[in-house]
């Protein structure tokens, strides 16, 4: 019908009309609110919105490794502005290999690893998903909820969605009983999108047992997961703990999917850096792979931009930079770890009425608050708190001068019933 | 027979239009095939459908042991080749990238100028741009292709968005198209090759309108009107706005009004394409012609912006799509749209290359300097045309070779055959597209009489079988 509607207006004989019928679309709930937040002239108003980190003078922070290596590399005459190959730079995608699978993952020796440089973490799930439905097209499976995201790019991508019930409210942790049955359920051959940890916007993992049992029924139904990484690191402290569910799913025989994403972890927010990775069964298929794949990207950006991956690329394979780049991404997620304990002393000492165990419980850059929506537009518009309608709240945005104020805000919407 | 089990279902693929379908099954210690179907003209759903089937069918093992090796991208393809090529004399004529008379890559001074000034920018963060990108980017870009004081500027029916160089703008638009307008996509015969993968992936239909006349080796007009004359209402038409990819060759101004006729009539949809402003005639504003009349007759379009050659930026990928409309209000509609488009194919674009550029745009002494180089760059590819005709005269080499100085841009369509183009690479190891299409801007005053005896000796050897038989 709609496309009837579409037919109509564009054969109307006047050319004025050849958008008439466009309807406007909503602006992006995350995007949005990061608007909305600039556009507030308010002296207290507080951005929790969009996973950005913040230091603890509400200030953007760019690492002070990168810093250094940018300026390496913009000094470098040996560099040049030639197109990268469509699959990107060799020395990031072995990088981006090591600091996923592990430095000596047998899986990178015998070349079942298909990687590929792509733009950021939303690069990389559309050129999955692309591939997926070129390839293995079948019926994607997503947490409920999940990053707002996930669900437009696999629609665009021309494919099914389904959910599977990740969140349990009245926990507020991980449904693991529910999420396997449903997808015990799931016809043999679908896809399972999985966080690798520090769920967005959950905050909520799966346990170690819980994992293995999400692998078993993946067996069992010959899912085929598709793993998206966009926080190693900021779960746990720890980059190797948080990716273990990737490196045991690959020690059980998987193949697999994963979109890697160093917006975050490097603070490379802008310049688009992340990766792809493809498990196959061995090399030949692996190079077969690659060959498709190459014809995904070739079609949506013809190759990646050069410099976030050559600074990452540094990082990642240099072991004075990789240890400076730990040091600093330790600080970075302590100093969120640091915020959650301070708001849950806050609200403690306010006596907020509610269980407030989550906030600490949680990991990464979320808390899902367990505000209901009309609780969160109230924390907006009359205390200038900006957070999703989902209760979803990014601690990197807290700092120890503004976390009693958002304290005292969050008891007053509590308990304006 | 008694048939024990089916242990697979093996579907074998050719290509697109023929599957060749197995049914195995196990007899004792053999495997036999007890039927074979052949499906011819499949079309992709039924494609995706067979590979589901072949998915489930087997176990979580071989979910990607139906992909079938898929041929290396054209030009890249040939870039890995004379990459590989250990010979000395190897000439690069493939991808068109621009290289100095010494061979070499090139950076311009005022790229490296403005890098180092962003690098040391404490003002600057790596916070993410907006989805549609910096907004003095998307400015100066307007204002450099339709003109600083267009009126359609002003009166915002311009809808611009930072894209990922010319593939990205192409990608972002037609993925529009695909999502808001209905029609197929006129596409000119020859195009550049990415063109119609990328038309593909968006799952658009695409018709030739014949473009190329080999006989004069110049542009068909009249065959061209006379095909759009036929499309459907409403189609879409992909036009090079100059320096056409591959052929070299452009409407001249009474020819672009012509075009606009048919497809004011037809209501065709405009999609430029515009990867070479002022590698044409050296004239950033002339280049910019069937762009900015189509603008001044009225037309709502969608133009897609690359300033991967002009600005030497290749690798940081900018580039812009534009999008015509008739009013601000409009406007509105179609960017919030477009976001979308944008947020799910890579949510936003990275922020050097805009940030170079952006520089450059909009202040006035870069924009110069910008100018300065440009001509220089642009002056080479032309005296190097110049200079390979001459040598191709001295030499005497059968045939017409007015073409090379009368096409533009980049390239020149040669008119030599995909076997003297094999013979060229294989024997001379000079690196072509086999379509004839050669990358001027890899001659150079060195090696140009050496690529003129190369030609003369396979053009010869064509002539001397001819004679013989």
């Amino acid at each position: 019908m709609q496309k009837l509607q579409l037919l109509q207006n564009q054969f109307n004989p006047t050319s004025d009309d050849i958008f008439f019928h466009i309807v406007q679309a909503p602006p992006d709930p995350i995007f949005g609110i990061a608007n909305a937040y600039k556009a507030d002239t308010s002296s207290t108003k507080i951005d929790l919105g969009v996973g950005a980190y913040r230091t603890d003078e509400e200030k953007p922070y760019v690492f002070e490794i990168i810093k250094k290596l940018e300026k390496e590399i913009v000094n470098d005459p040996t560099l040049n502005k030639e197109y990268l190959p469509i699959e990107g730079l060799a020395d990031f995608n072995k990088g981006c290999q090591k600091l996923m699978f592990g430095q000596n993952s047998p899986l990178i020796a015998s070349g079942q690893i298909v990687t590929a440089q792509c733009l950021g973490g939303t690069g990389a799930l559309r050129v999955g998903f692309e591939f997926v439905k070129r390839h293995i097209p079948g019926d994607v499976y997503v947490s409920k909820p999940t990053w707002s995201n996930h669900n437009q790019v696999i629609e665009r991508a021309g494919l099914n969605q389904f959910e599977y019930p990740y969140f349990e409210p009245k926990t507020k942790g991980f449904n693991c009983a529910g999420t396997i049955e449903c997808l015990s359920q799931a016809r043999m051959g679908s896809i399972v999108l999985l966080h690798v940890c520090a769920h967005n916007p959950t905050g909520v993992d799966p346990t170690e047992a819980e994992w293995l049992q999400i692998a078993d029924v993946c067996k069992k139904r010959r899912l085929v997961p598709f793993f998206d990484c966009a926080y190693q690191g900021f779960a746990s402290g720890c980059i190797e703990k948080d990716v273990f569910a990737v490196r045991k799913f690959a020690e059980l025989g998987f193949q697999m999917i994963v979109a890697q994403s160093f917006s975050k972890n490097m603070g490379l927010y802008n310049e688009r850096v992340g990766a792809i990775h493809i498990v196959t069964s061995n090399k030949d298929i692996s190079a077969r792979v690659l060959s498709n794949l190459k014809i995904v990207i070739r079609t949506i950006c013809s190759n990646p931009p050069a410099i976030g991956a050559r600074i990452a690329a540094k990082i990642l394979t240099d072991e004075k930079n990789f240890n400076a780049w730990v040091e600093e991404l330790k600080t970075v997620t302590g100093r969120i770890i640091k915020m959650r304990t301070l708001l849950k002393q806050e609200l403690d000492n306010l006596k907020v009425p509610g269980n407030w165990d989550h906030i600490t419980r949680q990991t990464g850059f979320f808390t899902f608050t367990g505000l209901t929506p009309e609780q969160c537009d109230l924390l907006t518009k009359q205390y200038h708190v900006y957070l999703l309608r989902s209760g979803r709240m990014s601690m990197a945005g807290i700092t120890s001068k503004n976390v009693r104020y958002l304290a005292e805000s969050i008891k007053a919407v509590v308990q304006n019933k | 027979m008694i048939f024990h089990k089916i242990i697979r279902n093996i579907v074998i693929i050719y290509s697109k239009n023929i599957i060749i379908y197995n049914l195995m099954t196990k007899f004792g210690n053999n495997i036999i095939i007890i039927r074979k179907f052949v499906i011819i003209n499949v079309d992709i759903n039924l494609y995706q459908f067979m590979q589901q089937a072949n998915q489930l069918n087997s176990s979580q093992q071989h979910i990607f042991s139906h992909l079938t090796q898929a041929p290396p991208d054209q030009i890249f393809g040939i870039m890995n080749a004379y990459k590989a090529d250990t010979s000395d004399k190897k000439i690069d004529l493939g991808v068109g990238a621009y290289r100095t008379d010494e061979e070499k890559p090139y950076v311009f001074d005022v790229v490296k100028k403005i890098e180092q000034e962003i690098i040391n920018d404490n003002t600057l963060n790596k916070e993410y741009l907006p989805i549609e990108g910096l907004p003095d980017f998307n400015k100066g870009c307007q204002m450099l292709l339709f003109g600083k004081d267009n009126p359609l500027i002003e009166s915002g029916r311009i809808v611009t968005a930072q894209c990922l160089g010319g593939t990205g703008a192409l990608r972002v638009g037609f993925d529009f198209v695909k999502r808001h307008l209905v029609g197929d996509v006129y596409v000119s015969n020859p195009t550049w090759s990415n063109h119609n993968q990328i038309l593909d992936r968006t799952g658009l239909n695409q018709v030739n309108y014949p473009y190329y006349d080999p006989n004069t080796k110049g542009f068909n007009c009249s065959a061209t009107l006379d095909c759009l004359s036929q499309a459907k209402q409403g189609s879409i038409v992909l036009l090079h706005v100059c320096a056409h990819n591959p052929t070299g060759v452009d409407p001249t101004e009474t020819e672009w009004l012509q075009i606009a006729d048919v497809c004011k009539a037809r209501n065709l949809i405009p999609f430029f394409d515009c990867a070479y402003q002022g590698f044409a005639s050296g004239c950033i504003e002339k280049d910019a012609f069937a762009v900015r009349k189509f603008a001044e007759l009225g037309f709502q379009m969608i133009v897609a912006y690359s300033f991967s050659k002009n600005m030497g930026l290749y690798n940081e990928r900018v580039g812009a799509l534009h999008i015509v409309t008739p009013n601000k209000e409009i406007s509105a509609i179609v960017l919030s749209n477009l976001k979308i488009v944008i947020r799910t194919l890579y949510s936003c674009p990275p922020a050097i290359g805009g940030r170079i550029a952006s520089r450059i745009l909009c202040n006035e002494k870069y924009f110069k300097e910008w100018i300065e180089e440009l001509n220089t760059v642009t002056g080479r590819i032309i005296r190097m045309r110049t200079l390979l005709k001459n040598e191709l005269d001295k030499l005497n080499v059968q045939g017409n070779w007015d073409h090379i100085t009368k096409q533009t841009g980049f390239f020149t369509f040669t008119g030599l055959t995909p076997e003297q183009c094999d013979k060229l690479t294989q024997e001379h190891h000079i690196y072509l597209l086999r379509s004839g299409r050669m990358s001027m801007a890899g001659i150079t005053s060195k090696n140009v009489s050496q690529l003129a005896e190369a030609i003369k000796i396979v053009v010869q050897n064509e002539c001397d079988i001819l004679l013989n038989n």
